[in-house]
C-alpha cells in the first residue's frame, strides 16, 4: 500500500522525476484553466443562462458571501486567493471518485505548498491594510511578554493546516484501500461517499480558516 | 526476542494505543461541541448560519489533534524510521 503519491513515478529524465503527485496537480490546474475559458468564453446577461455560467456564478457567489461575513470586509482583495484554494482543494478531492487517481491533496509536499501560501499570504495582507509598523506591533499584543508565543502560534497553525488536510484525506483513501480486502463488496463505496463528505469539508475549512487568518491580520485594532 | 522483535512488537502496540488513546479525547470534545451547538440553534434558528460555521471550523481544531495521532500511528506502521535502520543494519 502507498501511502503518498509521491513514490508513485511515472516517469524519469536524469534527477527529474514525475510522480503521481505532480501529474495530477497539473491535470487538475488543466481542467480548472480549460473549463473556466470554456465557460467564460461566451457569458450572457441575459435571463437565459448557459449550465456552466450558471455554476460558476452561483461558486463565485457563495465565496464572495462566505469571505465577506468571516472578514467583515469587502470581498474583492481576498476573492482570488481563498477562491483557488477552495476551488483547487475540492476539485483535487472530489476528482476521487474517478477510478485510477490518487488525490494531490493525499501527499504532504502539496498540503505543505497550499499552507506556506497562506503562511505568506497572511503577512502581506496584514502589511498591505495597516502598514509595517503597526502590523508588527501585533505581535506584541496584549503584552510584549506573548511575542514568543504569537511567533509559535503562527508556525504551529500552519503546520496544523497542512497535517489536517494530508491526514483527512490519506486516511480516506487509506480507509478505502483497507476495506476493499476485507470487505469488497459495498461497503467501500459507502465509505467512498463518506470521503467525498470529508473533501468538499476539509476544503472548507482550509479556505475557512486562512480567511480567518488573514481577517486577524488586517483587522484594526482598536486602542482603549 | 531479539531487537528486530522488539521494535516490532513495540512499534505496532505503540500503534494502536496512540489511535486508541488519542481519538478518546477528540471524541468527548466533537461530542461536547456539537451538543452545545445543536442546543444554540435550538433557542436561535436565525443564528443557524454563523453557528454553522462557527461548529464546522472548531470541529476542524478538535479534530486536528486526533489526526495529529493518526499520521504518528501510520508513521510507526508503514515508514517506520527505527525498523528502517534497524534493518538497514542487518541487510549491510
Amino acid at each position: 500500500m502507498e501511502i503518498s503519491p509521491d513514490n508513485i513515478i511515472y516517469w524519469t529524465y536524469g534527477p527529474l522525476k514525475l510522480n503521481a503527485t505532480i501529474l495530477f496537480t497539473w491535470l487538475i490546474m488543466a481542467l480548472l484553466v480549460v473549463g473556466s475559458w470554456l465557460v467564460t468564453r461566451r457569458l450572457s446577461s441575459d435571463e437565459t443562462l448557459s449550465r456552466g455560467q450558471n455554476l460558476l456564478e452561483v461558486l463565485v457567489g457563495a465565496l464572495r458571501q462566505q469571505i465577506s461575513e468571516i472578514g467583515q470586509q469587502r470581498p474583492e482583495r481576498y476573492l482570488p486567493f481563498i477562491g483557488t484554494l477552495f476551488i483547487f482543494i475540492a476539485t483535487s478531492n472530489l476528482l476521487a471518485i474517478v477510478p485510477g487517481y490518487n488525490p494531490p491533496t493525499g501527499s504532504l509536499s502539496t498540503t505543505a505548498a497550499l499552507a506556506i501560501c497562506v503562511f505568506v499570504a497572511v503577512p502581506l495582507y496584514g502589511i498591505a491594510q495597516l502598514g509595517l509598523g503597526d502590523y508588527l506591533k501585533q505581535y506584541a499584543r496584549p503584552t510584549p511578554i506573548m511575542l514568543p508565543f504569537n511567533i509559535i502560534g503562527e508556525l504551529s497553525r500552519t503546520l496544523a493546516l497542512a497535517v489536517r488536510l494530508f491526514g483527512n484525506v490519506m486516511s480516506g483513501t487509506m480507509i478505502a484501500g483497507v476495506l476493499l480486502s476485507i470487505v469488497p463488496l459495498f461497503f467501500p463505496i459507502i465509505m467512498q461517499l463518506l470521503g467525498l463528505v470529508t473533501g468538499l469539508i476539509q476544503a472548507y475549512i482550509f479556505a475557512v480558516l486562512a480567511m480567518v487568518y488573514i481577517a486577524s491580520a488586517t483587522q484594526v485594532q482598536r486602542e482603549s | 526476542m531479539d531487537n528486530l522483535g522488539w521494535i516490532a512488537v513495540i512499534s505496532i502496540a505503540a500503534a494502536g494505543y496512540t489511535i486508541a488513546i488519542g481519538s478518546l479525547g477528540p471524541a468527548l470534545g466533537q461530542g461536547r461541541a456539537v451538543a452545545q451547538a445543536l442546543s444554540s440553534i435550538a433557542q436561535q434558528p436565525d443564528e443557524a448560519n454563523t453557528i454553522t460555521r462557527t461548529l464546522f471550523v472548531g470541529l476542524a481544531m478538535i479534530e486536528s489533534t486526533a489526526i495529529y495521532c493518526f499520521v504518528i500511528s501510520i508513521i510507526l506502521l508503514f515508514v517506520n524510521p527505527f525498523w528502517n535502520y534497524a534493518t538497514a543494519l542487518l541487510g549491510g
